[in-house]
């Protein structure tokens, strides 16, 4: 008996036969790779010997764009403002220190093995090119918690100041949700809109999916408990049957706004699967970097972008020769400079590009990490990864999601924010950020005074070699400005977050690397 | 200094807005505690919970790849018109604050940067000034 073939045969067969492209798409139809707009690596085939690029930045954009046109035949150099690569992708374990605008540097004292990502931090399944090079560099990766179901939700001014768990806030909401359009229906004020047939499969949705009883009504029930768990919980022998537990009032689940971090966790970027590296975010910094070896000279700060019909000429200030200027020319240049940096660099470029570059501010944000003598969000609270969100300044804490169950002092992420709130802690000295971090986190965990050993505070507005966090595109900005700011202009082009539509993230940074390599490559061939 | 944390967390934790602009970055959860409305009156303290997170509690701002401008000393501050210009537009990497700010707040906190950090602007700004130059704010992605 011949069986019919398996959506993987199938997808072989297709791949084998009518290239990878057309698999693709296939495999897009067939409900795979439905990502970003990543396909493969760019095919950059019949560059023109001798052809050079220099890139400026060693950031995953500039890294991304040196690896691929070497690969491609291009001679490659990178420049680079600070004394590593790897920007904005990096992490602090003890031993390290920063030292940021103004001044203060923090020496981070965390114990061996414990870490934070101050910048990116998480992976979507979907951001298939960083995924892509994570395998392609041998960068092991292991699930990144986005939702806990166990964590906490609060908000100061509701149900006493008291933290709430997800789980709790998810299914009352959704239980008195689904009470109230059952009513509605049933009491026929939805009659214009709904038919009968309809009628009957809204009723049944709403009893399954908000847990209604045969009255439809959303009350204290064996059955509601097995979502939101029990006042009792489920036990053996004699006295292990579980009591219930009490829905919270609808009125104060409403007006308490928690819903809306349940919400937030359904935006297509925060959904399951997300990922981290193991060991740290940097280790996709040092992967890249791996690649590129040989290519970056550190401590040079670009103080100037010519271009003429020969060529470019990139000035800088070579700080491992105190400061003494020096100039890198080549045929084209990737330029990964962060905007913030870019429009107080002097560019030769079309007067569109220089106006983009001057139209994009850059966001504040402060990540602060506090390690703890132990795991007591596990220990006493059974809460593995996820994260707890508050409507105080520092907005949220995340539990680590690696180390589970191990003994010893452990780092969580204490505060992340942006807007008004980032202003705010950007503006505290370090040591003020992480004592409001600690302050505020105590309304959710009373352990945090007596557990905690030590904390570093990173503002991103103060970083020296970014003055901020990432790109803040408005609509207005995106469409006078956007296509300006990532076309090549004669012989140069832009790259990393802020020229792409993925904005904050660094499958942002590698999809503009691509793009522009692509375009630089097709204006280098048709050149030659 | 935990008299002046304490503040803080009171004068953004009635400002935080459940129904914000939301998320402005693809990244951050930051609607909560983040809203667009910051609640601070004096100049000083719009000073202190927003500006000094770039340009430094003592006004020197600060210099790495690229600059933050010194507001101590500063004789771009001389004609109140420039700096109402750059608070409610923003100014390269600086983010607009159109939309963020009160025009009462504008007005404290510029004639705030004017009269101290050694400069000596003496013409109060008003809030009517700020509001005959303030445009409609940028819309947010997202």
């Amino acid at each position: 008996m011949k069986l019919p073939p398996t959506r993987r045969q199938l997808l072989t067969r297709i791949g084998v036969t009518a290239g990878s492209a057309a698999m693709y798409q296939a495999m897009t139809r067939m409900g795979h790779a439905a990502g970003t707009d990543f396909r493969s690596p760019p095919a950059l085939s019949g560059a023109k010997q001798g052809t050079t690029v220099v890139v400026l930045g060693a950031g995953l954009a500039g890294m991304l764009a040196a690896y691929e046109l070497k690969r491609a035949g291009y001679g490659v150099r990178i420049l680079e403002y600070q004394n590593r690569s790897g920007g904005r992708n990096f992490s602090l374990r003890g031993g390290d220190s920063l030292t940021e605008l103004g001044g203060a540097t923090q020496k981070v004292g965390f114990a061996p093995g414990n870490y934070i990502n101050p910048g990116p931090w998480r992976i979507p399944y979907h951001h298939q090119a960083i995924l892509h090079y994570c395998r392609a560099f041998g960068v092991a990766l292991e699930p990144f918690i986005e939702v806990n179901h166990n964590a906490l939700l609060h908000n100061s001014a509701s149900f006493g100041g008291t933290p709430q768990r997800y789980r709790d806030i998810m299914t009352d909401f959704n239980g008195q949700t689904a009470e109230l359009l059952a009513k509605a229906i049933n009491q026929n004020h939805l009659d214009d809109v709904v038919s009968a047939d309809e009628r009957h499969d809204l009723l049944a949705a709403m009893r399954g999916w908000g847990l209604l009883d045969v009255d439809y009504a959303y009350r204290k029930s064996d059955k509601v408990s097995l979502r939101r768990g029990w006042a009792k919980a489920q036990g053996g022998g004699p006295d292990g049957a579980p009591v219930p537990s009490q829905p919270l009032p609808r009125a104060e689940v409403m007006k308490s706004g928690l819903w809306q971090w349940l919400a937030f966790n359904m935006n297509y970027e925060m959904q399951t699967t997300m990922f981290q590296p193991v060991g740290g975010m940097d280790m996709i910094g040092k992967a890249f970097a791996r690649q590129v070896e040989g290519l970056v000279t550190h401590n040079v700060k670009v103080t100037r972008i010519e271009q003429d019909e020969r060529g470019v000429t990139v000035t800088y200030d070579d700080n491992n020769h105190g400061g003494a200027v020096g100039q890198a020319k080549a045929d084209y240049c990737v330029c990964t400079i962060p905007l913030s940096v870019l429009s107080q660099i002097d560019v030769q470029a079309r007067a569109p590009l220089r106006q983009a570059i001057q139209a994009v501010p850059y966001a504040s944000s402060v990540k602060v990490g506090l390690e703890f003598n132990r795991r007591f969000w596990e220990e006493d609270e059974q809460i593995y990864g996820g994260i707890s969100f508050t409507d105080q300044p520092m907005s949220q804490i995340s539990y680590p999601s690696h180390g589970y169950f191990s003994d010893g002092p452990a780092v969580l992420l204490g505060a992340y924010m942006f807007g008004a709130a980032a202003y705010d802690f950007a503006g505290k000295t370090p040591e003020q950020r992480v004592q409001a971090a600690l302050q505020q986190g105590a309304a959710l965990h009373h352990q945090y005074p007596k557990e905690f050993r030590t904390g570093v505070g990173v503002a991103w507005s103060r970083m020296p070699w970014t003055l901020g966090c990432c790109a803040t595109w408005s609509e207005e900005s995106r469409r006078k400005h956007y296509r300006d700011l990532t076309e090549m202009d004669n012989r140069l082009v832009l790259a990393g977050e802020h020229a792409s539509y993925v904005g904050c993230w660094q499958e942002g940074a590698l999809l503009s690397s691509l793009a522009a390599i692509t375009q630089l490559h097709q204006r280098a061939v048709r050149a030659a | 200094m935990m008299r002046r944390l304490a503040l803080a967390t009171a004068v953004f934790a009635a400002s935080a807005s459940l129904c914000s602009t939301g998320p402005a970055h693809a990244d951050a959860a930051s609607s909560a505690g983040g809203g667009p409305a910051i609640k601070a009156d004096s100049g000083q303290q719009v000073y202190q919970h927003v500006c000094q997170g770039c340009h430094m509690a003592n006004g020197q701002g600060g210099v790495g790849a690229a600059r933050i401008p010194a507001l101590a000393h500063n004789a771009k501050l001389e004609s109140a018109g420039y700096p109402t210009y750059v608070v409610l537009n923003g100014l390269g990497g600086m983010p607009w604050f159109n939309g963020m700010l009160s025009d009462a707040q504008v007005a404290a906190v510029i004639t705030y940067v004017r009269t101290h950090f050694g400069n000596d602007y003496k013409d109060p700004v008003k809030s009517a000034d700020i509001a005959a130059l303030r445009g409609p704010a940028p819309t947010m992605e997202n």
